[in-house]
């Protein structure tokens, strides 16, 4: 193909941790890809997000996928050569009131009456066993005792470097303008020059809608950008990721002894301008929420807020698909503020569809064609 | 003091800039408040000076003195004061903005529609090996103490280092009849050459007069030694020893307390987090946010004055000051353009005035690269305890800019929030990247600029928003 500044196999849009990881197990099943990434690596939501690794309260069509995953964090370290901060010391969501108790409990029943074993309702006891800074009203939570957390921008930038290591070309600075199908492929016009693949993979995360109607399938993906806290360093006190149950709540202690609150209150956010506002009336909220469950940290200093950017679609699951109106496309993006842990496998996934049309994995919820007929 | 919650325009810094512009504020007729994190007006140059126990005026000097009448003129204009109040975040809202502020222990938001930023000055970091050392601080710190407490350093006192503000120093310490051991000044003897070039702006400006003066005190009670390279604070758990290099001559003597100065460069964090532009000054060596001529930043209602938007001394400080109150009693319709621009006609030629012979002090007092640029072993990032080794290792595995270095070493991560170390780095990435500072960029600075507890921030008054969030969630769980 002439004109083209480089070819490939496939053109990954978006150098996040899902493109990444696409490009990754890509080369591992002997496609060429190149990313093409309009900022740097791990740039926005994948680079600044809670870093959890979470199997526990996950939409019912994400748990198949969730829990593969979870083994490739296992073996992290063999996948990408580098063990991405990867530390497991469970998550537990808390129960603060009767309600909360009753809600967690149907849950478990739910997924045991589905074959999950992986979440378990513990009580009073054994939660301040393992989470002795709670207060005292807590009564109990649902515990995942395999899941753990990982350093976002360090598991990011891992995917990358083996991908790299493996053949792939990643392109920073290179912003996609265009997608158009020349012939049998794609020609994927940049700021820097045009692309050329035969398959094209969509990890455009908070932009992927724009490549999505160029597609002729539009998605009604919106923008958010969740908001997160850290805390100077304290004494180690902490060693499950806490989930509120009522209350948006995401709390965990890194091995550097700071302390990362999420829970997904939101940020304005201008997705073109690529900056976020911080709103401090609903980071209140959050930190009311964590002095309310961990009295000790009303002292414990804040040195930080930021919002990533990322999509969100309105049911809250991804779309993970072949594109519904054109050969050789793919999409793999909307997590919805809860990819982290699903990067691994989607990367596979992405990877299986585009080497065999299909994938073993139970996808049907995450079709782009429940958005609407075509 | 209780503050209300909402104002015409909130002053960030009660320093000359501040002072000087709440006051033009005020006087106009504009709902005015000023923040400062101090228990009293000031800043660093007049620090403490309604409340010193230095009761010897000739100890600090005339131009210290100068300040009080700024704070004469601030307490009559009818502004509001909020002392020992943190402003740690700017954030558009409603056509204006509300400032985030922790005051006496108590976070709260405050309303306002345009605000003037005077946060100063910082020590440029002085990254040496033993930095990190007990009996090692900055001048400015020492100065600090003594304007604020009336405290003298002990012992055998070496100063190092060079600038306007480390001769002024040793002058002072030197009317309290303090010794000090030795001044060494690393002053390259190069550039008073290149300098050369500006010496007639500067020998009409004011400064000449007042650093002959100092000099002539510093050298009659310090030894001093000049062209000095290479220093080293040496010691088992703290400082012990100080090693120098001068003439090709390593050096080294006993030594109690080290204090190291090699100029200020403006206080950028808050501009910064808000969104102002910054741009990377050469002469300088800093990043400096891009104003106008009346203090405007690149973020409309938002205004920069005094030494935070370019260094230049506490006489300009005051100037821009004055200009920025102008401008923005102007822009909020309390003064027609020509009666601010006729009020602005003192500070105009005071601002030229104070410019000239400025250049000559910025080409001299540039500090010799390798002080500014550590190797090896030397501490880069305090609060992390970074080295400079680790920085440019990470810059071998591609890590192109401080913002990246964040994620692969916590480098700028800490509670100083990049204050330490954000200049080394940029510059150090440079070099070892072969490009411009400015291409690198600086560390993408967040709110809270300054930290504030947990407890602080749940005090904030709650939106009905997220309380409908709460019920929305507890619906959702059924």
């Amino acid at each position: 193909m002439s004109g083209f500044v480089a070819t490939a196999d496939a053109i990954v849009v978006g150098g996040g941790l899902h493109g990444c990881s696409a490009a990754l197990h890509l080369a591992r099943a002997g496609v060429r890809a190149i990313v093409l990434e309009k900022n740097y690596v791990g740039r926005h939501a994948s680079g600044v997000n809670a870093g959890g690794v979470r199997t526990l309260s996950r939409h019912e069509a994400e748990v198949p996928l969730a829990l593969a995953a979870l083994d490739m964090w296992y073996a992290i370290g063999e996948l990408v050569d580098d063990d991405c901060g990867f530390e497991s010391n469970g998550q537990v969501r808390i129960a603060e009131d009767e309600r909360d108790a009753a809600a967690l409990k149907a849950r478990e029943a739910r997924m045991r009456g589905l074959g999950y074993a992986h979440e378990r309702w513990i009580d009073a006891a054994e939660l301040l066993a393992r989470v002795p800074a709670i207060a005292p009203h807590c009564l109990g939570g649902l515990l995942a005792e395999r899941d753990g957390a990982a350093d976002p921008y360090r598991t990011t930038a891992a995917f990358r470097r083996k991908a790299e290591a493996l053949g792939q070309r990643i392109h920073e600075g290179v912003r996609v303008e265009r997608v158009q199908r020349v012939g049998n492929a794609w020609s994927v016009a940049t700021d820097q020059g045009a692309f050329g693949a035969r398959a094209l993979v969509n990890c455009a995360g908070a932009w992927a809608d724009r490549i999505c109607a160029a597609l002729g399938e539009p998605v009604p993906l919106e923008p958010i950008a969740p908001m997160m806290m850290v805390t100077l360093r304290l004494p180690p006190f902490l060693q499950p990721v806490v989930l509120g149950a009522a209350r948006p709540l995401s709390f965990k202690q890194t091995g550097a002894g700071t302390v990362l609150i999420g829970g997904g209150r939101r940020a304005r956010v201008d997705r073109d301008a690529e900056t976020t506002k911080l709103d401090f009336r609903e980071l209140a909220a959050s930190a009311r929420t964590v002095c309310d469950l961990f009295p000790i940290m009303r002292s414990a200093v804040v040195n930080r807020a930021w919002a990533g950017i990322e999509a969100r679609m309105p049911d809250d699951i991804p779309v993970i698909s072949r594109s519904s109106t054109t050969r050789d496309a793919y999409h793999a993006f909307g997590f919805s503020a809860h990819g982290f842990e699903l990067g691994p496998i989607v990367g596979r996934i992405v990877a299986e569809l585009v080497t065999t049309g299909g994938t073993p994995l139970p996808i049907a919820p995450f079709a782009i064609e429940r958005f609407g007929p075509r | 003091m209780t503050i209300d919650e909402r104002y015409d325009v909130a002053v960030v810094g009660a320093g000359a800039a501040g002072l000087a512009a709440a006051s033009e504020c005020a006087r106009a007729g504009v709902a005015t408040l000023l923040l400062d994190e101090q228990p009293s007006p000031g800043g660093q140059i007049y620090r403490s000076i309604t409340t010193t126990p230095l009761a010897d005026r000739r100890v600090l000097g005339s131009d210290y003195w100068y300040g009080e009448a700024l704070v004469r003129e601030f307490e009559r204009a009818g502004a509001a004061y909020a002392p020992r109040s943190t402003v740690w975040a700017v954030t558009p809202e409603g056509g204006g903005f509300e400032a985030g502020v922790s005051s006496d222990g108590a976070a709260r938001l405050v309303a306002v529609k345009r605000v003037i930023l005077a946060t100063g000055a910082l020590e440029r970091p002085f990254p040496i090996p033993g930095w990190t050392l007990p009996g090692v601080m900055m001048a400015g710190a020492a100065q600090i103490l003594l304007k604020s407490s009336g405290l003298l350093p002990r012992g055998r006192i070496v100063l190092a280092g060079s600038g306007p503000l480390l001769y002024l120093l040793a002058a002072q310490l030197v009317r309290t009849d303090t010794r000090i051991e030795r001044l060494l000044d690393t002053t390259p003897p190069a550039r008073w050459r290149v300098a050369a070039r500006h010496a007639f702006a500067f020998a009409v400006s004011p400064y000449l007069a007042k650093g002959l003066g100092l000099l002539r005190e510093a050298r009659r009670a310090a030894r001093i030694v000049e062209h000095v390279e290479h220093l080293e604070a040496l010691g088992d758990r703290r400082l012990s020893r100080v090693r120098y290099m001068a003439k090709g001559r390593s050096e080294e003597i006993i030594a109690d307390l080290l204090l190291l100065h090699q100029g200020v460069v403006p206080n950028i964090n808050l501009a910064s987090a808000i969104g102002c532009a910054q741009r990377w000054d050469a002469s300088q060596l800093a990043f400096i946010p891009v104003v106008d001529e009346w203090g405007a930043s690149s973020v409309p209602g938002v205004s920069i004055a005094g030494d935070g938007a370019g260094i230049a001394g506490a006489r300009a400080a005051e100037a821009r000051g004055r200009l920025a109150g102008l401008h923005a009693a102007c822009a909020l319709g309390r003064l027609d353009p020509a009666e601010r621009d006729r009020r602005a006609r003192t500070s105009r030629s005071e601002l030229a005035r104070q410019a000239r012979g400025r250049a000559f002090i910025d080409t001299l007092y540039r500090p010799a690269e390798p002080l500014r640029l550590p190797q090896g072993d030397t501490i880069v990032c305090r609060c992390e305890e970074i080295t400079a080794r680790q920085i440019l290792d990470t810059v071998k595995l591609g890590c192109i800019g401080p913002n990246q270095m964040k994620s692969f070493l916590r480098c700028g991560m800490g509670p100083c929030q990049g204050r330490f170390c954000g200049l080394t780095v940029t510059e150090l990435i440079a070099k070892a990247r072969g490009v411009p500072p400015a291409e690198v960029g600086y560390y993408r600075l967040r709110f809270p600029v300054k930290p504030v507890t947990l407890g602080e921030i749940a005090a904030l008054p709650q939106t009905e928003a997220s309380v409908q969030a709460v019920a929305r969630l507890a619906k959702s769980e059924d």
